[in-house]
């Protein structure tokens, strides 16, 4: 088990593209770190480079407090799941876990006893003489991390393992990693583009665009204190209203007239903002301050979400069932100030508490 | 697709099949038919549809003793050339060509795509094409009349190197990075990963390799002059034009039944790895 910290990491590709720009966070001992963005925003590289697959342009990546930097693979001391799982596919589920420990001259009787150990924590006990193809995609997701766990590395590096499983299948799987995780507290880093993935098994957030760092926050912080518009929409669903608005006087704001109440902070009046509220932070009140007339209607099963008109410009309200009727034509709500969400639309940062 | 069991679904394909196979196979037939009898019936026409009572003396002798006058060599000893030959070349064009399709797609090293592209081009040059000087190299080198004269220029092509660089760039890297955080070097990522992923490959590359080497006609005709280097095509070959003496018939045909055992043998036992080899997706 081991820290992670990177300090200053940089990816130039040949070509000159910067595909990570000078990332700089530290993961504790036993951290479980998400790293989630869109495609393409540079977490997967990230990852990589941890790993050692792709070398570091510039910068420093430190586990366990050893620089990494021109460190193989296979002694940085991690271990790898990655998307399409890579298993062997001409060896048993027994040797595809026994293998990197048979590279690195570990006894045979010590590697049956680690790889019957990941075994029965998996529960793929019956299947370690099969090969690869002959199990299912889950039972697949699962030998990968066995060859993983038989290792006992100081770090588990996951590449968006569950995006090849079915919807229930993943979310079974979700809770099992995080088991896993809870069991062996080894230091993990896990990317994925699902927020709701990144939202339940981290302990530590880092929301990344475009090669850069958006936030680092428990899941809670990212979600309730988002501090850029990317954050605000990225994490969340549905996803969260942005309406255009002026700073008017200190604590209020207005949205083409409409007002609201909030945090402005140092802000001066005459401040072009942003304004983000969640669609299920509204408070629905038959006498509210706000009401909108009702485009369409999406069902989701346990609510509603109900598209309309806030200040001339796009907004969803989510509601239970059983607040509003499946067939209104406009929905009244209050907004209260802690639900108010304030960027600054210039840099796109947040403004206020 | 809805299948219907009827009359013309069922048996029509058969027929077709089976009017195929006679076309194909009669020749065939003929050929062990004709091996079996004594000259005199053959040259008299009189040959019929069954076979005649000198299989055994036949087979044997132009197994062990050969034709009177235009081999003056025992089939056995030519058949043996031929399997050196062919083995030679399937085997010799597995391992260069696994080898260099391995360089050429998992190491990155200066030249590489000319390289690859110099290979490529080989293909449009054919023994045929560059005899002379091939001749010419082996020749000065003193390689006439040996086995190696007879098969190196025949290993070094392209087709078996393109053959599995296809089948590597199907190969997900992730199995190769897996590999390196396994603690596999490149060599071990070989013998491990890549060569048993690529047993069908290599198997139907050796039935097409081993079929192209004894069918081989004019690159022995050139490099071999002596009785005991002929290859069993070289040999059927004399024995059906004769100049001053009778063909032997029931020889040539014999030699040529014989001809076809070690293809087919090769065929069928490595038919299933060789469809899988071209026809193969799992991985």
């Amino acid at each position: 088990m081991a820290e992670v910290t990177l300090s200053n990491i940089r990816k130039v590709y040949p070509g000159g593209v910067e595909a990570v720009k000078a990332i700089n966070f530290a993961i504790p001992d036993g951290g479980f770190c998400v790293l989630v963005g869109p495609s393409g925003c540079g977490k997967s590289t990230l990852l990589r480079m941890i790993a050692g697959l792709e070398t570091i342009t510039d910068g420093e990546c430190r586990i366990g407090g050893r620089v990494v930097n021109e460190v193989e693979p296979a002694d940085r001391d991690i271990a790898m799941v990655f998307q399409n799982y890579a298993l062997y596919p001409h060896m048993t589920v027994y040797n595809n876990m026994a293998y990197g420990l048979r590279n690195r001259k570990t006894p045979e009787d010590e590697i049956r006893r680690r790889v019957d150990e990941a075994a029965k924590i998996l529960a793929i006990e019956p299947f370690l003489e099969r090969k690869p193809r002959a199990l299912s995609g889950g039972q697949r997701q699962r030998v990968a991390m066995g060859r993983a766990i038989v290792r006992k590395p100081q770090v588990f590096l996951f590449d968006e393992p569950l995006s090849n499983l079915d919807a229930k299948l993943r979310v079974h799987m979700r809770v099992e990693i995080r088991k896993l995780h809870t069991a062996l507290k080894v230091t993990s880093v896990y990317v994925t583009h699902d927020q709701v993935e990144a939202m339940t098994l981290a302990d530590m957030i880092v929301v990344m665009s475009a090669g850069r760092i958006e936030q680092i926050g428990t899941p809670t912080q990212v979600y309730s204190r988002p501090e850029s518009v990317f954050v605000a929409t990225f994490i969340g669903s549905p996803a969260m209203n942005l309406v255009k608005g002026e700073v008017t006087a200190k604590g209020a704001v207005s949205l083409n007239g409409e007002p609201i109440a909030c945090d402005t902070g140092a802000a001066a009046p005459g401040t072009k903002v942003l304004v983000g509220v969640r669609p299920d932070d509204v408070t629905l009140t038959g006498t509210g301050q706000h009401t909108i007339d009702v485009t369409f209607i999406e069902e989701l099963g346990p609510s509603r979400l109900y598209h309309g008109n806030l200040g001339g410009q796009d907004f969803v309200v989510q509601a239970p069932h059983h607040a509003v009727d499946s067939k209104v034509s406009h929905v009244t709500f209050d907004i209260e100030p802690r639900a108010v969400h304030l960027f600054d639309e210039a840099s796109g940062k947040r403004i206020g508490g | 697709m809805v299948e219907r069991r009827s009359f013309l679904n069922v048996v029509l394909p058969h027929i077709i099949l089976m009017l195929g196979v006679v076309i194909v196979f009669f020749p065939v037939y003929l050929a062990f038919v004709a091996s079996t009898w004594d000259p005199a019936t053959i040259i008299n026409g009189q040959l019929g549809l069954l076979p005649g009572p000198y299989f055994l003396e036949n087979y044997q002798r132009i197994l062990f003793t050969g034709t009177a006058s235009s081999t003056r060599e025992p089939v056995a000893s030519m058949m043996l050339n031929s399997l050196i030959m062919a083995l030679m070349i399937a085997i010799g064009k597995i391992i260069i060509s696994i080898f260099s399709a391995f360089a050429i797609v998992y190491y990155r090293f200066p030249f590489r795509m000319t390289l690859f592209w110099i290979i490529f081009i080989t293909l449009m040059l054919p023994v045929e094409v560059r005899i002379f000087p091939t001749y010419k190299i082996v020749a000065d080198l003193g390689l006439l009349d040996s086995y190696p004269g007879l098969t190196i220029p025949l290993i070094a092509s392209a087709t078996g190197t393109l053959l599995f660089r296809q089948f590597f760039m199907t190969i997900p890297d992730e199995l190769l990075e897996a590999s390196k955080i396994d603690a596999a070097g490149p060599l071990q990522f070989f013998k491990d990963t890549l060569l048993p992923l690529s047993m069908t490959t290599i198997a139907a590359l050796f039935v097409i390799q081993f079929i192209y080497g004894w069918n081989q006609y004019l690159w022995p005709l050139l490099i071999t002059t002596k009785d005991s280097m002929q290859t069993i095509v070289i040999g059927i070959r004399k024995m059906i034009t004769t100049q001053d003496a009778l063909t032997e018939w029931q020889l040539a045909m014999a030699t040529a039944v014989l001809a076809l055992l070690p293809p087919v043998a090769v065929v069928i036992g490595m038919q299933k790895l060789f469809v899988k080899g071209l026809v193969e997706t799992e991985k």
